[in-house]
Parts: structure tokens; C-alpha cells; sequence
């Protein structure tokens, strides 16, 4: 079977999917990729059917080669790339080819990047998904030296494409729906939660982030409640009213009050924005994050509507002065593929 | 409440994709034993476009299909389900199993229990005592894989969470607060207090099965000593750590 083979890898590189839904009655949250339109997104560049499992980088990059001809998405947040030398961007697919060298360095903009083989990672599945669970005990943290199986690329004659990404890696606005516990919180600090910008902390992982704020604390009347279900996207007060998103691999009860629940479009939003940018919350009601849901199967024909033929930007043609700029002859960024 | 009221629950939302029937807030013996009720009743339901069924101390989630189905059809489903449950007086419904667990109290495995037995108003030898003899069940399965919630304790055992957490307790860990058990799957922070370690290790997705408590399961300890307790750690392949598992029904 083909691999790809891990040289240097930072230190928060885990392969990821889309997760295992469906075990919240044995403890199992659902996991998968902090940033899931990251792998909705490589899907699209890469053609396939459906999201596959792919490596996820918190942050540093990695260098990979590979032992057999395959194309590659890097998708998620966007970060320092070079194949065999020459920079390559992001939001792309490319070919690959025993004996290259792809690096894939720090992140420009964003937290989470991905770097996902048209085939899949092929790594044996461990409760119904290859996703990474490391508070579950499922898998571990990817490593130099490592090598991993990758399925066969049906299509690796396919021509690079290029995506023009879902707008999610500064911050802004998400979209917050009520819970089960919103009627806990009084409508005062509802509306004061809903009024405020915050700003993504320092403190932050896969199982969820916290906000800061200046002002007062979002206090509850919750005193012994009992630990009860929680889900990604949930906004749990802590003891001294303070918030944070949950995201993928958070736990399964807690006994947290949780005012309101982001919705899952805006979730990659949270999981994208870095320590410091502003996360603006705002309040929607039930109905209205019904009509926004969108299957997962909607999302990735969205974008395929984003992805076109890759066209080179001048900047990323490291030999740009021995082509004939000159005379009209060659404009510098029509299509070479 | 007559013995043949219906159950009349919260029906909230839970993202886009779930509904929760709440039966209460915090934990006694008839909030337990209705959310048992009502979530078998769910289950045995069997209602089309739901994806998974799952319970906390005192709550049902049904979490469905949004491609398939909506979330007034499946309210009103699950509405319909609790409407045809009568709230059970007699408790839980009996378990299908009953798992005995060796735990070692005290000590460096439960260095925690005069603490919890001071709060109960109990001596460390009472408090063993009425941890032994409990009839415990599997409350809930979560926070993390396979690990359990298992309750009720009597009410002195109300004692709440500590405010500072310890930063980490050992996979087996027996800890205890509002009137319920957990038992680590993993070693973990925690702000229940430690009474004392099994060599039971409810997880290991490299086994099958991954998960042995199931919620409803009747758990009894056994009082072991710390060497006993060592022993079973060093000859422990199937993670049982000793324990036995009588199918009831």
C-alpha cells in the first residue's frame, strides 16, 4: 500500500476524519477534525465523493514524502508550504511523487491546517473512525519516522485545482443557539453575553477554547445541577462565569451551565480563530439555526462550486525572471498545469 | 405524584440535531429511575430517523437524522413516547447484570476517605461499610469512554465537588461526591475525592469489548488490601482487575 512517510512533524500533527458520531451512550464524543470543512473543503480540490481521512497541524507543519505517484489538498488554515524547494500555496491540491520533499512550516492565518492525500489515510479504524481521540485514548500524536498507509488515488492524472476557501480564520461573528440550560441564565446576562466581543484566549485545544472579556462574569442559578449532556459548540460557564466553546473532542457530560449552543456552520470559525482575535456572539433562535443546518453532503457540493483549475500567481513562480515577460508573450499567470 | 402519572418532560433543544427530555435538574431516586424508564421506552420506540439514544442522571438525548427528519416531528414523537410511561414508584428497573469490582479503600488507593467520611458523618470503617454494601448501578455512561456514573449513594453522601481540583487521580480511581461513584477509565483531573482504586479498567479500545458497563448494570464492590490490589494490576491482561459478571436476565 502506498505511505506517506513523516520526517520533522510539530508537535500537534494527528491524522483526523469526520469523526464518530453516535457513541455519546458509551462516553465516546464524536472527534474528527477541529476545522470539518477543512476536509469538506479538500474533498472538493481533490474530487471525491466524500471527506476522507486526512493529517491535521495544530499550528507547525510537517515534511512528508511519499512512495507512490498521488495527489495531495492542503486545506484549513493557511501555512508556510514548499515542494522540493519552491513555495507552493494553500487552498490547493498537487501531485506528488516518490522523491519529493513537501514541508509544511508555521501557520500564517488560522490554527488548524490540513494536509489530506487523495486517497485517505488508510490507518487501521478504531471504533467505527481513524480520527485521533487523545482524550479518548484513541490513537496518538503523529511522529517523525512515522509512516502511513494511504488508499489508492483513482484519479492521479487529475490537474492541480485551487479553492477559494470558506471565509472563517479571523474571528468574527457566531452564530449562538439556545440549549437545554439557556433558561438557566436570566435574560439580562443573556443579553449582556450577546452584546459583548470576545477574545479567543491563550488557553485553547481540540476539546474547546475560552473567551475573555473585560466586565463581569456570566453568573447562573445552578448551584447542584446535576453533570448532563454536552456537545461541540456548547458555551459552558465555568465556576467563576467564565466561557468557552466546546469543540470536537470535548467530553461527553459536564456539569457546567451552558448558556447557548454555536451552530455547526460557525464552528470552524471558533476552532480557526488564534489567541487574540475577537469572536463576537449572536443570539438566534431554534427555528432559525434549524433552516441553517446543512448536511454534510450539501456542504461539500458548496464546494465544489468554490474550486477551479489552479492558476499560478506570479509570486509563487520561483523562477519567474527566466520566463519571456516580455512582448506579451507570456502574461506570467495563465494556467501551467 | 400518583404511581401512574405520565411522564411529563422538558423537551429542549441540543443543536441543531437533538432533543433532550429533561426529568429534572439534580439527581434523586425518582428522577434516576424515570430517566431509565423513558430512555429504554425510547429505545424499544425505535423511532425513525433517530441516530442514537443517550442519558445523563436526568436526561434522555435523542439525537436524529436532519436529513431525514425534523425537529417537530421527532418533539412530538418523543413526547408521545413519555406520555405512554408510567413514572415507575419502585425505582430503577431490575439490572440485567451485576458486575463485583475489588477496590482497595484508603489508604495510598483512597487517600481521600476520611475527608469523604468526615463530610458523611461516618467513621472510615462505616463508610466502607455502606460503600460495600450499596446496591449500586450504572447511572450513566460518559465525561469520558466507558467511564460510569454510579449511584445513588444514601443522602448523607451528598457531599459537593471539592472547589480545586486534583490535577491528576490514576486510571481505577474510585471517586466519590453528590451521592454518586465514578470510576476512572483513565488517569484524569478531578474534583470528587478519591476513596479508593480497582484494577478495573472500563476502556480499552484495543479489546473487545472496548466498554464492559452498560447503564442499568447493578455494581457491588469488594473490599481488597492493597496488596491484593498490586497482584491483580500485575496479572491484569483483560483489564478486569478481578472482577466477575453474573447475567441476571
Amino acid at each position: 500500500m502506498s505511505e506517506l512517510v513523516l520526517h520533522k512533524v510539530g508537535p500537534g500533527c494527528t491524522v483526523q476524519d469526520m469523526g464518530r458520531p453516535g457513541q455519546l451512550s458509551v462516553g465516546l464524543s464524536r472527534g474528527g477534525a477541529a476545522d470539518t470543512m477543512a476536509l469538506i473543503e479538500a474533498a472538493a480540490l481533490l474530487d471525491l465523493k466524500a471527506p476522507v481521512a486526512g493529517i491535521e497541524m495544530a499550528g507547525m507543519g510537517l515534511d512528508l514524502s511519499v512512495t507512490a505517484p498521488m495527489r495531495a489538498a492542503l486545506t484549513g488554515a493557511v501555512m508556510q508550504a514548499s515542494l522540493n524547494g519552491s513555495p507552493v500555496g494553500w487552498n490547493r491540491s498537487l501531485s506528488l511523487a516518490p522523491g519529493d520533499q513537501l514541508r509544511i512550516g508555521a501557520v500564517r492565518s488560522g490554527l488548524y491546517g490540513y494536509v489530506v492525500p487523495a486517497g485517505g489515510i488508510a490507518t487501521p479504524p478504531l471504533i467505527g473512525a481513524r480520527a485521533t481521540h487523545l482524550a479518548a485514548g484513541l490513537g496518538q500524536a503523529l511522529a517523525a519516522g512515522d509512516h502511513l498507509p494511504v488508499g489508492e488515488d483513482t484519479a492521479p492524472g487529475l490537474p492541480p485545482m485551487a479553492l477559494r476557501p470558506e471565509e472563517r480564520f479571523a474571528g468574527g461573528e457566531v452564530r449562538v443557539m439556545p440549549g437545554p440550560q439557556t433558561g438557566l441564565f436570566d435574560a439580562v446576562t443573556r443579553a449582556r453575553f450577546h452584546a459583548t466581543a470576545f477574545t479567543r484566549s491563550q488557553v485553547g485545544n481540540r476539546q474547546g477554547v475560552r473567551l475573555d472579556h473585560e466586565g463581569a462574569a456570566f453568573a447562573s442559578d445552578t448551584k447542584g445541577i446535576a453533570s448532563d449532556l454536552i456537545r461541540p459548540g456548547d458555551i459552558q460557564m465555568t465556576g467563576d462565569g467564565t466561557p468557552y466553546i466546546l469543540l470536537a473532542e470535548c467530553q461527553t457530560m459536564g456539569g457546567y451551565p451552558r448558556i447557548g449552543t454555536v451552530i455547526p456552520a460557525d464552528l470552524p470559525r471558533v476552532a480557526q480563530a488564534a489567541p487574540g482575535q475577537v469572536l463576537r456572539p449572536r443570539a438566534i433562535s431554534v427555528e432559525e439555526a434549524d433552516a441553517l443546518w446543512r448536511s454534510d453532503v450539501d456542504l461539500l457540493r458548496a464546494a465544489r462550486a468554490r474550486v477551479a483549475p489552479l492558476r499560478r500567481d506570479p509570486h509563487d513562480i520561483p523562477d519567474l525572471l527566466s520566463y519571456q515577460l516580455i512582448g506579451g508573450v507570456i502574461r506570467g499567470d495563465e494556467d501551467i498545469a | 405524584m400518583s404511581e401512574t402519572a405520565s411522564l411529563t418532560p422538558e423537551i429542549l433543544p441540543f443543536g441543531p440535531d437533538g432533543v433532550v427530555l429533561r426529568l429534572g435538574l439534580s439527581p434523586d431516586e425518582r428522577v434516576v429511575a424515570a430517566v431509565q424508564v423513558l430512555r429504554a421506552a425510547l429505545e424499544n420506540a425505535a423511532l425513525p430517523g433517530v441516530e442514537e439514544i443517550a442519558a445523563s442522571l436526568t436526561s434522555v438525548l435523542v439525537r436524529f437524522d436532519r436529513a431525514r427528519i425534523g425537529r417537530t416531528i421527532v418533539e412530538r414523537a418523543a413526547a408521545e413516547v413519555a406520555q405512554g410511561v408510567s413514572e415507575t414508584a419502585g425505582g430503577l428497573p431490575d439490572p440485567k447484570r451485576r458486575w463485583t469490582i475489588p477496590v482497595a479503600f484508603g489508604g495510598e488507593a483512597g487517600p481521600q476517605l476520611a475527608e469523604v467520611a468526615q463530610a458523611a458523618r461516618l467513621s472510615e470503617a462505616k463508610a466502607v461499610e455502606a460503600l460495600i454494601a450499596a446496591p449500586l448501578r450504572v447511572l450513566a455512561i460518559g465525561f469520558a469512554p466507558g467511564l460510569p456514573y454510579l449511584g445513588l449513594l444514601p443522602p448523607e453522601w451528598d457531599i459537593p465537588r471539592m472547589t480545586d481540583l486534583t490535577p491528576t487521580v490514576p486510571r481505577g480511581a474510585l471517586v466519590a461526591a453528590v451521592r454518586q461513584l465514578v470510576l476512572f477509565t483513565h488517569p484524569s483531573p478531578t474534583g470528587w475525592r478519591q476513596v479508593g482504586r480497582a484494577a478495573f479498567h472500563g476502556f480499552d479500545p484495543a479489546r473487545d469489548p472496548a466498554i464492559y458497563l452498560a447503564p442499568g448494570d447493578e455494581i457491588r464492590l469488594e473490599r481488597i488490601g492493597p496488596s491484593e490490589l498490586d497482584a491483580l494490576e500485575a496479572d491484569n491482561a483483560d483489564g478486569l482487575g478481578g472482577a466477575t459478571c453474573q447475567v441476571l436476565r
